[in-house]
C-alpha cells in the first residue's frame, strides 16, 4: 500500500465502517444500515494478513542501549589473557572503526568466569545465572555485525535500516505490516528504564509512514500513557457526558459537510476513551500471583530491579492484549569506564527479570508465538579504554561494530543454538555473519513477511526495513 | 561463449586485436560489467561499453591504464579476495581465465576497435521530467464566465468544464472568514472581528479582510512556520547530546519579520543562501544565512571532524534541493540518479558551495540592546576577567593548552591528552580552530570560547583532587550569573565563506573518506550553468535558482503556497517534482502561476491574495457525493477541502477562544508546561531541564514553543509537526486516539476550557440560549443552528445531572462540560 492509497480511504466507505466501532451513535445507525458496506481490510491498524503464515505474532524487543559487553556476557576469550595488557599489532587493528580510543591500546581480558548451560550446554556468563537456566530457550548470536560505531547512528541502522534520517522504526514496520489485534491499546508500544536513550524517538518514530505506526511511549512516572487520566474534577460519567456530546456535534457536522475523516475523529475518541477504560486494569499487578510477583522482583527494594521487572511483566501483559510490538529501551550499557563494576549491576538489575518473561511466556504458551530479541547496537573493544591511565578500576572498552552478540528466544527461532563465531579475540566474524540487517529480514520472515516485499513508497521510491540489504538467515530458525 | 558475441562485433571485427576483444574482453565485460557500468547506468561514473568512456575512467579516476595492468584499478577490483572491494559486487566473480585475458589486453595496450560501439541506449533520466522544461506563459482559458474572478479560475473552470462539473456555491460568509484568518495569519477571527465583518455589506468587504491579514503581524508568524518545517529549524542539536541552540531563534526572528516586510522570494532566497558575501551585508543579511545552521549536530564521543562536516553538508546539500527545487538529491549521493537528470558529479559539485563554509556566531543584537551592552561592556568583561583570576584559570590554561597542541601532534601517547583534543571539536564551537592561533591574536569571543571549554573539560587529564580543589562548578555558576546580570547581545548561528577555497571531491559510493574526482561548485548539469567563467559562489547558486528560466523554483514554490490554501498543491507531492513525483493536476495553472510570481517581481503577498481572492478558494467545502467516485481526492477543486489544522494552530485557537492567547510577536523561545518526565526520553535530561516559562509566556503560540529534537513537545508531534531531522515540504493530518487524550486531558487543553467557560458566562449574560450562542462564537466563529442548541443544551443537562450525583454542581462546572465538547468537536481542529 502507498500513501495515495491511505488517502484514499478518506471516503464514505470509511466514515461508516469506522463508525460502525462506535458507542452510542444513534444518529449514524440509519446511515449505516442504509449503505451496505462492510469492514474492508485495507484500514490502518486493523489485525491483516502477512505475505505467508508468520510464526510469531508479538515483538518484545529488549534493547540494551550503549552496547554490551560481549566479553563479559557471551563470548568467552581465553586467548585475551596472553595479550592482557599489550597492544596487538597494527595488522590487527587497522580495519577497526574506534570512537575513543586509538587502535594502540591495550588489551583487557575478561574477569568473569563463563559455565555451560542446559542440554545444549550454552555458555554464558555468570553475570547472567539465571538467563543460564533458559539456554535451551536462546538462540545466542555471536557474529553480529552493524556499519556504525556511533550510538544514535548506530540505533538508526538497527532501527530503521539506515543511518539516515526519516525511516520508519522496525516497530512501525511491524504495525504497518500486521496492524493491531488490540482493542484499547496502541500496537505499537515503547517502555523505558535507566536514562533517556541517545537514539531517542527515532528508535520508535514512524519517519514517512503516518504516525499512528510510531511506538506510544509508556511512561515510568505519573499517566503511563500522556494525558491519559481525566484532569482533576473530570470524573469518569463526566467525561463520558462530554464524549457523547463530541460525538453527537461530530456526527452532525458530519450530516452538514460529509466529511468522512469526522468518522475517523469519533473512532479516536472511542479508542482514546477506551484506552482509558483498559489502561488502570493493564497497570494492575495486584492480581498477579506472588509466585508471578516474585518471579519478576515485582516488588523488590531495590529500585533498578523493581522497574525493570515491571517493564518486563508489562510486556507480558500488553503481548497478552494482542499489542503487536514492544520496544524496552534500557539506557545504559555503554561502558567506557568501570566496566567490572557497573557491569555486573546492570546485570543484577535486568537478569532475573528476563529470566522470568521467557518463562512466563513459556508456561503460557505464548513463548511460540512472542520472538524476543535482545541486544545492544553494538559491542565493545576486546581493548582497554583508561580515561585516568592510574585508575585500574576506572577501565572499560571502546565501541566495536565488528563483532558483536545478541539472543533471541521464541517466535519460532531455534532453542539451545549458539550461531556463529568470531576469531580468538572477537575483532571479526569468522564464521556465519549476521549484520543487522540479516536480524531484521529475519525477525520480519518469522512475523510472515519477505523482507523485500514488505514495502511502503515515498517519494517515489519503495522503501523497506532493509534498505537494499537483509537475508534471511535460516540457520536461526527452528 | 562465442554465441554470445553480438553479430555487429563479429561484422566490425577485422584486425587481430579487434578480435581478441571480440571474443575475449567485450563478452567478459558484457556479461559482468555493462549492468552497472553500461549505457542505462553508470555506477560511480564508469562507463564500459563505450570506448572513450572507458578510457576515461570514472569518479574514483582511471581505470584502464592501457599497458598496465598493475596500474589499472578494474583488474584490483574484479581480481581481489575481499568481499565488498571486488567487481561485480555480487553474482559469479570472473574466472581466473576471464581475469587474466582482462590483464593480458591491458598489458598489451587495451587495444579497442573503433567499431566495437555498443548500442547506444540512453539513461532513463535522459528523457527529462516534465519539471526541467522551461516555465510557459499560458493562454487564459475563456472558461468560467459568470463564476470566475480572476485567471486561476479560468484555469479551474475549463478543467471542471471539460468533466462537465459546476463549481460548489460560495462558502458562508463566516466559514470563509474562519478559512482565511486561519490561513493567512494561522488564527481564529476573534468575536470584534466577526461582528465587523458581518456589519461590512460592501462588495470590497472580504477584500478589505484579506488586505487586513496580509498586513497583521501574525501573518509572518503563520508564514514563517511552513519555512521553518522546509528549514527543519529546532532549538537544539539533535543525535545524542541534543544540546539546547539558545540563539536558534534569532534566524527565526528573521523569517518572521522577512515575510511580514513582504520581502520577494529572490531576495529572501539570496540573503539565506548568501546574505554574508551581499556588498555591504550587515546583521540582518548575516542572520539569514542561519538558514544552513538548523542542520543537525552530532556531539556523540568519538564522532570524527571530517565525517560530520560532511554529513552535515550532505545535509545543506539534500535540504537546498528539497526546498528550492523539489528535488531528492539524496540518491546522487552515492550514484547517478536512477530516474531523474542529477550525476552524482552534479551532486558534488552542489555540495562544492557548501564545502567551504564556516560555521561561526556573530553579534545580532535586537532593537534597545546595543546601548545598554555598550555602556556596560567593560565593566562586565573587567569582571569575568577577575573571577577567573580569582580560580587561577589563565595561570593552568596556558601549559594546559600547550599540551592539548601537543597532544595533537602526538596521537596515541597519551590517551586522556587525545580525548581532550577530540572533545573540543565535539563540544566547543570552534575551539578545535582556536586553540591553534595565537592568544594575543584570538578573539575575545574565540578565547571566551576556550575558556569555557577548559572549565569544562580540565578534570579530564587532572585528578580528582586537582577539580575538587579548582571548583569549576562553583566558578562556572558565578560566570553565568555574571553574564545574566550584564546586558548580552543576541547572537546568531550564521556561515561564511573560508578564507581560502578548499578542492572538493566527489566522494565514492557516498563514502566520505573515499575521495572522487575534483568537483567545482556548478549547478545540474542539464540545466544552464550557474556561471560561465571562474569559480561560482553561494550567490551564483542564488541568482541562479530565481533566475527566470530556472526551471524548478518559481514552480516549487508557488504550488508549496497552493498546498497551504487547498490541502494540497497542484502537484502534491510537493517535495518531489521529478519522475517519481506526481504530475500536476493543472500543469498550464501551475505555469501561469510561476510566470506570474516570477514576473511580477517574486511577490509572496501578492501570490497569496490572488489565490484567496478566487472563486475556487472561495467554495463551499462540503462533500459532494456525486464526485465520490469520479474525483475522490477533490483533484479538480470542485469544492474547497476540510482541512485539520496543523498542531501549532490547534493550540493557539484553544488559547484565543479562551482569552489566555499572548499575541506577543517574536523573541526567544518559551517554555510551556508539559508533563514532567517528558525530558527524561533525553540522554541529558539531568542537566537540560524543561523550565516552565512565567507569566504571559505560558500562553505564547505553538511558534515558539522550545523545540527539543529528542523530546519534542508532544501536543506538537501529537499532531503531526514534523520532527525537524530533515526538510518537511508537507505535513501530514493523522487522527489519531492520542489526539484525543491530548485535547481532552492535557492540562493545557483544560485550563483553555476553564478560561473559555469563564468567558461564556461573564459574555453571554444569563441566558442558557445566549450562552450556547456566545460559546460557538468564540470556540467556531459562527452561529449555532437549531440541532446544535440542541445538542448543547442536552449536553449541559447530562453534565448537570452527572455533577448533582456527584454533589459537585456548580454553574461552572456544568458548562464546562458544554466547553470542554465544543473544543473536542472536529469543527474546533478543522478549517472548514
Amino acid at each position: 500500500m502507498n500513501e495515495r492509497e491511505y488517502l484514499g480511504l478518506q471516503n464514505r466507505r470509511r466514515f461508516l465502517r469506522e463508525a460502525a466501532g462506535g458507542l452510542g451513535m444513534a444518529a449514524l445507525g440509519d446511515l449505516l444500515t442504509a449503505d451496505k458496506l462492510t469492514a474492508a481490510s485495507a484500514d490502518s491498524m486493523t489485525p491483516r494478513q502477512p505475505h505467508f503464515p508468520g510464526k510469531a505474532k508479538h515483538v518484545i524487543y529488549m534493547f540494551m542501549e550503549g552496547g554490551p559487553s560481549q566479553y563479559e556476557l557471551f563470548d568467552e576469550k581465553p586467548v585475551l589473557r596472553q595479550w592482557h595488557g599489550k597492544p596487538l599489532p597494527e595488522s590487527m587493528t587497522k580495519e577497526m572503526k574506534l570512537a575513543f580510543i586509538k587502535p594502540t591500546a591495550a588489551v583487557m581480558a575478561s574477569q568473569f568466569k563463563f559455565a555451560r548451560h542446559g542440554k545444549s550446554g550454552m555458555a554464558l556468563s555468570e553475570l547472567l545465572p539465571r538467563l543460564g537456566t533458559c539456554a535451551d530457550d536462546l538462540t545466542l548470536v555471536r557474529s553480529m555485525q552493524t556499519d556504525a560505531f556511533n550510538h544514535h547512528p548506530g540505533q538508526l541502522l538497527l532501527f530503521t535500516g539506515s543511518i539516515q534520517f526519516g525511516r520508519p522504526s522496525m516497530g512501525s514496520w511491524v504495525t504497518y505490516g500486521l496492524g493491531s489485534e488490540s482493542q484499547n491499546l496502541p500496537g505499537f508500544v515503547v517502555l523505558t528504564s535507566g536514562r533517556g536513550t541517545s537514539g531517542g524517538a527515532s528508535n520508535f518514530g514512524s519517519g514517512f509512514m503516518p504516525s499512528h505506526f510510531q511506538g506510544t511511549v509508556f511512561r515510568n512516572s505519573g499517566d503511563p500513557i500522556l494525558y491519559l487520566s481525566n484532569p482533576p474534577g473530570v470524573s469518569r460519567d463526566f467525561q463520558h457526558e462530554t464524549l457523547e456530546s463530541v460525538n453527537a456535534l461530530n456526527a452532525h457536522r458530519y450530516e452538514t459537510t460529509g466529511d468522512a475523516e469526522i468518522a475517523s475523529r469519533i473512532s479516536s475518541y472511542e479508542l482514546a476513551f477506551r484506552m482509558q477504560m483498559a489502561a488502570p486494569d493493564l497497570l494492575d499487578f495486584s492480581k498477579e500471583p506472588a509466585a508471578i510477583r516474585e518471579m519478576y522482583g515485582v516488588d523488590s527494594e531495590d529500585k533498578d530491579l523493581k522497574q525493570y521487572a515491571s517493564n518486563c511483566l508489562l510486556a507480558r501483559r500488553l503481548v497478552e492484549r494482542g499489542v503487536r510490538f514492544v520496544l524496552m529501551m534500557d539506557a545504559s550499557w555503554d561502558h567506557h569506564g568501570r566496566l567490572n563494576k557497573e557491569l555486573p549491576k546492570r546485570c543484577k538489575k535486568i537478569d532475573q527479570p528476563t529470566a522470568a518473561l521467557i518463562k512466563d511466556l513459556k508456561q503460557r504458551g505464548l513463548l511460540d508465538e512472542t520472538l524476543l530479541v535482545w541486544g545492544g547496537e553494538f559491542g565493545r573493544t576486546p581493548m582497554v579504554e583508561m580515561r585516568r591511565p592510574n585508575d585500574v578500576e576506572s577501565a572499560g572498552r571502546d565501541h566495536h561494530p565488528n563483532a558483536f552478540s545478541m539472543w533471541m528466544a521464541g517466535g519460532g527461532f531455534k532453542g539451545g543454538y549458539t550461531h556463529g563465531k568470531t576469531d580468538d579475540l572477537c575483532l571479526n566474524v569468522a564464521e556465519d555473519p549476521v549484520h543487522v540487517h540479516d536480524l531484521q529480514a529475519t525477525i520480519l520472515k518469522q512475523l510472515g513477511f519477505e523482507h523485500a516485499r514488505l514495502t511502503y513508497r515515498h517519494t517515489g521510491r519503495d522503501f523497506r526495513l532493509t534498505d537494499v540489504h537483509g537475508k534471511f538467515i535460516s540457520k536461526l530458525v527452528g | 561463449m562465442t554465441n554470445q558475441i553480438p553479430v555487429f562485433l563479429l561484422v566490425a571485427a577485422t584486425s587481430a586485436a579487434a578480435q581478441d576483444f571480440a571474443r575475449d574482453i567485450e563478452p567478459v565485460l558484457h556479461r559482468k560489467c555493462y549492468g552497472c557500468h553500461g549505457a542505462a547506468l553508470q555506477m560511480n561514473g564508469l562507463r564500459l561499453d563505450d570506448k572513450a568512456a572507458a578510457l576515461k575512467g570514472g569518479y574514483s579516476g582511471v581505470a584502464i591504464q592501457p599497458g598496465s595492468a598493475e596500474k589499472s584499478s578494474l583488474i584490483a577490483r574484479v581480481a581481489s579476495a575481499k568481499d565488498g572491494f571486488r567487481m561485480p559486487p555480487a553474482g559469479p566473480k570472473l574466472t581466473e581465465a576471464e581475469v587474466a585475458a582482462l590483464r593480458a589486453w591491458i598489458d598489451k595496450g587495451a587495444e579497442w576497435p573503433e567499431a566495437a560501439a555498443a548500442a547506444k541506449k540512453a539513461p532513463a533520466w535522459k528523457k527529462l521530467p516534465w519539471s526541467f522544461e522551461a516555465v510557459k506563459v499560458p493562454a487564459i482559458p475563456a472558461a468560467g464566465e459568470g463564476w470566475a474572478r480572476n485567471p486561476i479560475d479560468r484555469f479551474i473552470a475549463a478543467k471542471l468544464a471539460a468533466e462537465n462539473v459546476k463549481p460548489s456555491p460560495a462558502a458562508a460568509k463566516l466559514t470563509l472568514l474562519r478559512r482565511v484568518s486561519l490561513d493567512l495569519t494561522g488564527l481564529p477571527p476573534a468575536p470584534a472581528e466577526i461582528e465587523a465583518f458581518l456589519a461590512d455589506s460592501s462588495p470590497a468587504a472580504y477584500e478589505h479582510l484579506v488586505d487586513r491579514l496580509l498586513q497583521s503581524p501574525h501573518y509572518g508568524e503563520r508564514w514563517a512556520r511552513q519555512w521553518l518545517d522546509l528549514a527543519r529549524y529546532a532549538d537544539s542539536d539533535g543525535y545524542e547530546k541534543d544540546l539546547p541552540r539558545l540563539y536558534a531563534w534569532r534566524w527565526r526572528q528573521w523569517v518572521i519579520e522577512a515575510l511580514n516586510a513582504d520581502m520577494s522570494f529572490d531576495r529572501f532566497t539570496a540573503l539565506q543562501l548568501a546574505g554574508d558575501l551581499l556588498p555591504n551585508a550587515g546583521p540582518e543579511e548575516h542572520v539569514a544565512t542561519g538558514f544552513h545552521r538548523n542542520t543537525l549536530r552530532n556531539r556523540e564521543g568519538g564522532v570524527k571532524l571530517e565525517q560530520t562536516f560532511f554529513e552535515e553538508t550532505v545535509d545543506r546539500v539534500n535540504t537546498v534541493s528539497t526546498v528550492w527545487m523539489g528535488l531528492t538529491t539524496g540518491c546522487a549521493q552515492c550514484h547517478d540518479h536512477k530516474y531523474d537528470p542529477i550525476s552524482q558529479k552534479d551532486y558534488y559539485s552542489l555540495y562544492a558551495f557548501f564545502d567551504n563554509i564556516d560555521q561561526v556566531y556573530v553579534d545580532a543584537p535586537m532593537p534597545g540592546e546595543m546601548e545598554p551592552y555598550r555602556a556596560k561592556r567593560a565593566e562586565y568583561v573587567a569582571k569575568r576577567q577577575a573571577l577567573l583570576d580569582e580560580y587561577g584559570i589563565p595561570a593552568l590554561m596556558r601549559p594546559w593548552e600547550e599540551k592539548v597542541r601537543w597532544a595533537a601532534k602526538n596521537v596515541g601517547k597519551e590517551p586522556d591528552w587525545d580525548l581532550t583534543y577530540d572533545v573540543i571539536f565535539q563540544m566547543s564551537d570552534g575551539g578545535h580552530k582556536f586553540i591553534w592561533i595565537d592568544e594575543a591574536k584570538r578573539t575575545y569571543r574565540q578565547q571566551e570560547i576556550l575558556v569555557d571549554y577548559f572549565i569544562d573539560w580540565y578534570n579530564l587529564v587532572v585528578p580528582k583532587e586537582t577539580i575538587d580543589k579548582l571548583k569549576p562548578k562553583e566558578l562556572k555558576k558565578k560566570l553565568r550569573a555574571l553574564k545574566e546580570s550584564y546586558p548580552q547581545l543576541s547572537q546568531a548561528a550564521v556561515i561564511t565563506d573560508l578564507a581560502e577555497p578548499q578542492q572538493s571531491y566527489l566522494r565514492v559510493r557516498g563514502d566520505y573518506a573515499r575521495l572522487g574526482i575534483e568537483v567545482q561548485p556548478a549547478g545540474l548539469g542539464v540545466l544552464k550553468p550557474v556561471k560561465e567563467n571562474g569559480r561560482a559562489t553561494r550567490l551564483d547558486l542564488a541568482r541562479w535558482l530565481t533566475s527566470p528560466d530556472h526551471p524548478l523554483t518559481a514552480r516549487v514554490a508557488v504550488n508549496r503556497m497552493w498546498q497551504e490554501f487547498f490541502g494540497r498543491g497542484l502537484v502534491r507531492t510537493s517535495e518531489d517534482f521529478g519522475r517519481q513525483g506526481e504530475a500536476p493536476t493543472h500543469p498550464e495553472l501551475l505555469d501561469w502561476l510561476a510566470s506570474d510570481f516570477m514576473t511580477n517581481g517574486w511577490k509572496i503577498k501578492r501570490m497569496h491574495k490572488a489565490i484567496v481572492m478566487s472563486a475556487t478558494y472561495c467554495q463551499q467545502s462540503n462533500a459532494r457525493p456525486e464526485l465520490a467516485d469520479r474525483d475522490p481526492e477533490n483533484a479538480w477543486l470542485a469544492r474547497q477541502n476540510r482541512l485539520r489544522l496543523p498542531a501549532e494552530a490547534i493550540r493557539d485557537s484553544a488559547l484565543r477562544a479562551a482569552g489566555l492567547l499572548s499575541e506577543s510577536i517574536g523573541g526567544k523561545s518559551v517554555y510551556p508546561p508539559q508533563p514532567a518526565g517528558v525530558m527524561e526520553l533525553t540522554y541529558q535530561w539531568e542537566t537540560d531541564r524543561w523550565e516552565e516559562s512565567a507569566g504571559t509566556d505560558k500562553y505564547r503560540r505553538g511558534l515558539y514553543t522550545f523545540f527539543q529534537r529528542t523530546a519534542p513537545y508532544p501536543q506538537m508531534m501529537n499532531f503531526d509537526a514534523p520532527d525537524s531531522n530533515v526538510a518537511a515540504s508537507r505535513r501530514r493530518r493523522s487522527n489519531t486516539p492520542l489526539q484525543a487524550l491530548n485535547l481532552l486531558n492535557d492540562p493545557v487543553f483544560h485550563e483553555a476550557a476553564e478560561a473559555l467557560t469563564g468567558r461564556v458566562l461573564k459574555e453571554g449574560g444569563a441566558d442558557t440560549q445566549a450562552r450556547i450562542d456566545r460559546a460557538f462564537v468564540l470556540a467556531f466563529a459562527r452561529h449555532p443552528d437549531e440541532r446544535e442548541r440542541q445538542i448543547l443544551t442536552g449536553t449541559l443537562a447530562r453534565h448537570r445531572a452527572v455533577l448533582g450525583k456527584e454533589g459537585k454542581l456548580t454553574e461552572n462546572a456544568a458548562w464546562l462540560g458544554v466547553t470542554r465538547a465544543l473544543l473536542n468537536a472536529d469543527e474546533f481542529v478543522t478549517r472548514e
